[in-house]
């Protein structure tokens, strides 16, 4: 590990060395099948710095996000585990950090996760026994201190670059700001944000974050996703609690034809990155390409960020 | 109060099937103010479940009663002097009286006529809404007075999560956010600033992750 660097990640390195980072993700398959994976890998290979593997995302059954993680990894990729609390208690937390940490992960994102109510087993139990900001101080005192969240001593520190989530676009706005500067205060290194479409108040957000002076603490990653068609727009807008699409966007899909709303999606998306460039305090982009991976290419190129640096 | 609801009637019959000399018990605790167990319901019941065993044509007898309270053994013990006479307790009391009427009578089953669901209160007649979990280390003080063990469905001590919008939470429109509930309470209170400080994690051994708990008060031990 170089010399003042918390951990082994690449998306470390980029960020500390000043580049504009590109992270992308990757949705693991409901079954057990690594091909999909790879499948997916290498649609994103030499276009993202690292790659965020979700955890059951939605609260559907997939894959665990571990395994896929190493999947990739075997791939050359720097990938980020996503974890989130509603499925574990803080034992098993800790141990699968440990054990990601001995795999050679290098980055995690701490979340909480949605709940099962909306997922696929609705009957579970759920477990929140601790939240995303308190994880992200477990992990935090777990790399740096070397200890377990009882206060006792570890053996080999798990080396981590330590994500979160932030969502601007979710309700009530104005501690929106707050809830980062919570997760700053326990320990995240980097943030990745919701999906921006409503680019407006996302830089009111902005505003806040850097008037607080929390862009000089925390890298932030504005998230990113192309929209295939005016239907799953609508879909994002009315039926994702949190999600913000506004109206013009939707206009702007029903102003092309049926087959060209895909382009389209992908342009507002490159013109996106491009004005969040210029937004003080936004390190980089996290492009979630929900099963349209093969996109990200080219949003990447027609942002101007491809090649990505080697480092 | 202990909030519940009655069962299904046809739960209820199936439950009893084997059973023609029934004690039907009500409580005059929370369940009678929550209109699920108390005298009116026992009532209610006796004659629903005789006029469909009747239809089945096998008659049932049921001894009406309602306790004082079912958590308490003085009043439980009531029941005693004819509880002999009889193949069943149907409780409809919340689990806590069916337990103990289980505890008491060991030769015959006690059974549940009632979900006991919540602790809670009444939001306005006839509404019931659930505002406690019981976690055996409360934590209002912090919180504005509104839990969020309760309140927040993924139970946050650091919310609101990011599925949060325009007060209501992303289970179902219908439920309010709690963390909206909680900075709401907080910004009448003047105590915005609370906000920034992380909650630790909870030490859920007080509460039941921690196995059944129990009071003792020495000073009230005989
Ligand atoms: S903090 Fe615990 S004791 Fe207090 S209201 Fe909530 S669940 Fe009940």
């Amino acid at each position: 590990m170089k010399e003042g660097f918390k951990s082994n990640s690449r998306l470390e390195r980029i960020l500390k060395a000043g580049h504009f980072a590109v992270t992308g993700e990757c949705g693991p398959p409901r079954g057990a099948d690594p091909e999909a994976i790879r499948k997916k890998g290498e649609l994103l290979k030499g276009c993202v710095d690292a790659v965020n593997v979700t955890d059951c995302q939605t609260a559907v059954v997939r894959m665990s996000s571990l395994s896929s993680c190493l999947i990739l990894k075997e791939m050359g990729f720097d990938p980020i585990l996503q974890m989130v609390t509603r499925d574990r208690n803080r034992i098993a937390i800790q141990s699968d950090i440990l054990g990601a940490a001995a795999l050679g992960i290098n980055n995690i994102l701490c979340l909480t996760g949605d709940h099962q109510k909306a997922g696929d087993h609705p009957q579970a139990k759920n477990v929140f026994d601790i939240d995303s900001i308190q994880m992200v101080a477990a992990v935090k005192a777990m790399r740096d201190e070397g200890k377990f969240m009882n206060g006792e001593e570890l053996t080999v520190r798990p080396r981590l670059f330590i994500g979160a989530a932030e969502n601007p676009f979710a309700d009530p706005f104005e501690i929106r700001h707050l809830r980062l500067a919570k997760k700053v205060k326990a320990g995240a290194d980097f943030i990745q944000t919701q999906c921006i479409f409503n680019v407006k108040r996302f830089k009111e957000w902005m505003k806040r974050v850097v008037d607080m002076g929390l862009h000089e603490k925390v890298f932030i990653l504005a998230g990113i996703t192309p929209l295939k068609s005016v239907g799953m727009a609508r879909y994002m807008k009315n039926m994702v609690p949190g999600m913000d699409v506004p109206d013009e966007v939707i206009e702007r899909l029903k102003g092309v034809p049926k087959e060209k709303q895909g382009e389209e999606g992908v342009r507002i998306a490159i013109e996106t990155i491009q004005e969040l460039k210029e937004v003080e305090g936004v390190h980089g982009v996290h492009i979630m390409a929900i099963e349209w991976e093969e996109k990200v290419r080219e949003i990447v190129e027609g942002a101007g960020l491809f090649p990505r640096p080697e480092i | 109060m202990v909030v519940g609801e009655q069962k299904p009637l046809e739960e209820i019959l199936e439950m009893i099937e084997p059973y023609d000399r029934l004690i039907l018990a009500g409580c005059k605790g929370c369940v009678a103010v929550c209109a699920a167990g108390g005298e009116r319901e026992v009532r209610f019941l006796a004659s629903a479940i005789k006029t469909a065993r009747k239809a089945q044509g096998r008659e049932i007898e049921i001894r009406e009663v309602t306790l004082e309270r079912q958590c308490d053994p003085e009043y439980v013990e009531q029941i005693r002097p004819f509880v002999g006479q009889y193949q069943a307790i149907l409780s409809l009391a919340c689990g806590v009286g069916v337990q103990f009427m289980a505890e008491h009578y060991r030769q015959i089953p006690a059974l549940p006529g009632l979900n006991t669901t919540f602790v809670g209160g009444a939001e306005r007649q006839g509404v019931w809404v659930e505002r406690c979990q019981c976690c055996g280390q409360c934590v209002l003080h912090l919180t504005g007075g509104i839990c969020p063990i309760t309140r927040c469905s993924k139970s946050l001590l650091n919310g609101p999560c990011g599925g949060s919008s325009n007060g209501r939470c992303e289970i179902d429109p219908e439920v309010p956010c709690g963390w909206q509930l909680i900075l709401d309470r907080l910004k009448e209170l003047g105590q915005l600033e609370r906000y920034l400080e992380i909650i630790p994690p909870k030490d859920w051994s007080l509460s039941r992750d921690g196995g059944p708990r129990k009071v003792q008060r020495e000073d009230l031990m005989r």
